[in-house]
């Protein structure tokens, strides 16, 4: 093959490389260019922490639904993660092998559930669940916390269960030589040994939740007003671009890029700490 | 030898064995009442081949999730597999434009799928004028997409083992053509394991359809289908369940949509499991 061809295939290849640069740029810009303007019109504190949003006022203040997105995603933490590390000793530590072969694809099957159908299953199953035994509405803090607890799940039990596998096996080994028992040699030797393969998948699944948009929409209640109580309806950032960008114009519209911009930056400062932690498992 | 266990070790396990439990119940629990709700409210109606209020078809949907998919692999896979080759083929490890591509990947691959959408409604909709189209709403879920196919190809690509390459080398064959003849053959069922997996992303994702491809109901036709805004199943199945007027078939859609994504991840899981042998035999 010729020297030319080389040389070309080469440059086709580096370019496609670089599409994600690219794509990453394009964004970044796009989005700021989109949002920056309606932020510097609204004013950056009446936007960031205004707590009333009622843009037929012309008030835009998102702090409702910032505290709406931290409180669902503290609540999906506290139930997704204890179980999700819970689940990833068993499958690592517990589980027999015959029945490894079948849970271990259950959960990666759930990672493959589209979010639609796990807001559906929250809409007719949850939502009537949690006002029977809870009261309230059913549309709530706690059904969106629950339901987006369940949907970080494969993600906490994937990442936890690689940070588990990934410690040698002596330090499981030795505990148990030094006449610990099977469960305190995992959870007091292993475990630690891993912790911060596990704050990685905790970091990703935090990622997951304040992210995820449709499940949410469908049992969070959506009131645009300041979290106030668990059993009470919530909105957050995403929830608030989906529901009000098919009808918003002007200032509106940008108010609701801005929220946007406000979620990009938060996932950027995820993904900031994914990766230091990342580079800290792998040294 | 087996020795009495101390109480904390017993409230451990207890612990364990109840989250393993807990875990696989909410996974059986949802994906059974899907199942035994859907089943029974599936009618023939259903694949009527048009839309209408009487009758909410998820035909013209299913077909443009099918539309969807090929035209955004289309565009993701040549740009996804091409990148990853001159990752592992192509460039040093640890030179600079690598780490920044590895990082803008890993960025893109974080970021939640409404912003994606908002992102194509600004740029694709909007900034190109294209409209809420399918071509739109294909290049935002190809932007998605294209992290997931460049790691998997990367990995399909690492695993070849090196002296496929050297033999090629030493045949005198070149760089271009080891990898297209040599290398990107032997890793062909990774690279599909990892295309399979994207197209379930596509066919269940929302969020970042709305407002890029739209939600009319109908298949795209005629000399621009391409600039028609069209509907999902996915996004079929979230309007279906917002209005509240079809909870019935909405629970049919709910199961025809999670029957799909179930048999593309167990074709996915099949491919990597054939490349999986291929690895231990080279």
């Amino acid at each position: 093959m010729n020297r030319k061809s080389e040389k070309v295939a080469k440059w086709i290849f580096c370019l496609a490389a670089c599409t994600s640069v690219l794509a990453v740029a394009v964004i970044c810009i796009f989005l700021f260019a989109g949002g920056l303007p309606a932020i510097k019109e609204i004013g950056v504190t009446n936007f960031l922490f205004g707590t009333t949003w009622k843009p037929k006022n012309s008030t835009y203040g998102i702090l409702p639904m910032i505290v709406g997105s931290i409180y669902v995603t503290l609540g999906a933490i506290m139930v997704g993660v204890p179980v999700g590390i819970l689940t990833a000793v068993f499958l690592s530590n517990f589980c027999p092998k015959g029945l490894y072969k079948i849970i271990k694809p259950l959960t990666e099957l759930m990672a493959g559930i589209p979010s639609v159908v796990y807001g559906f299953f929250g809409l007719v199953v949850m939502v009537p669940f949690v006002r029977d035994v809870f009261g309230g509405h059913g549309s709530s803090m706690l059904t969106a916390s629950l339901l987006l607890g369940i949907m970080i799940l494969p993600t906490i039990i994937g990442v936890s269960e690689a940070a588990i596998k990934a410690v040698p096996d002596k330090y499981y080994q030795g505990a148990l030589a030094l006449g610990a028992t099977h469960e305190r040699s995992v959870f007091f030797a292993a475990l630690p040994a891993a912790k911060s393969g596990i704050m990685a998948g905790i970091v990703l699944g935090i990622g997951r939740a304040i992210g995820e948009t449709m499940a949410v929409i469908m049992v969070a209640g959506n009131q645009a007003r300041m979290p106030n109580g668990i059993l009470k309806g919530v909105r957050t950032m995403t929830s608030n671009i989906v529901l009000e960008m098919g009808y918003a114009a002007d200032l509106h519209r940008e108010a609701l890029i801005a929220t946007g911009v406000v979620l990009f930056v938060f996932i950027l400062i995820i993904n900031l700490v994914f990766t230091i932690l990342k580079e800290a498992e792998n040294k | 030898m087996k020795t009495k266990k101390d109480s904390l070790s017993v409230v451990l396990k207890f612990l364990v064995l109840l989250s393993a439990v807990l875990t696989v119940g909410v996974i059986v629990l949802i994906v059974g009442y899907i199942f035994v709700k859907g089943v029974p409210n599936l009618s023939a109606d259903l694949f009527a081949w048009e839309y209408n209020t009487e009758n909410v078809s998820l035909l013209p949907a299913l077909l443009n999730t099918l539309l969807m998919t090929v035209l955004s692999l289309f565009i993701a896979s040549p740009i996804g597999i091409f990148a990853a080759v001159f990752l592992v083929e192509y460039s040093s490890q640890g030179s600079r434009l690598v780490k920044i591509i590895r990082i803008t990947a890993e960025t893109l691959s974080g970021i939640p799928s409404i912003v994606y959408g908002l992102f194509g409604l600004l740029f694709f909709v909007t900034a190109l004028k294209w409209g809420m189209s399918l071509i739109a709403g294909a290049c935002t879920i190809a932007l998605m997409i294209l992290p997931l196919i460049m790691r998997t190809t990367e990995e399909a690509l690492l695993a070849v083992p090196k002296t496929f390459r050297e033999g090629s080398f030493g045949l005198g064959a070149g760089r271009l053509r080891t990898v297209f003849l040599i290398v990107l053959p032997s890793a062909l069922p990774g690279i599909m394991a990892g295309i399979i997996l994207a197209t379930g992303r596509i066919a269940g994702e929302t969020a970042a359809l709305m407002y890029t491809a739209g939600t009319v109901a109908q298949i795209p036709m005629g000399k621009d289908f391409l600039l028609d805004s069209t509907r999902t199943l996915a996004v079929h199945m979230y309007n279906l369940s917002c209005e509240g007027l079809y909870v019935d078939k909405a629970y049919a859609t709910a199961f025809v949509l999670l029957v799909m994504i179930m048999s593309i991840n167990v074709l996915s899981g099949f491919m990597a499991k054939k490349f999986g042998g291929n690895k231990t035999n080279g």
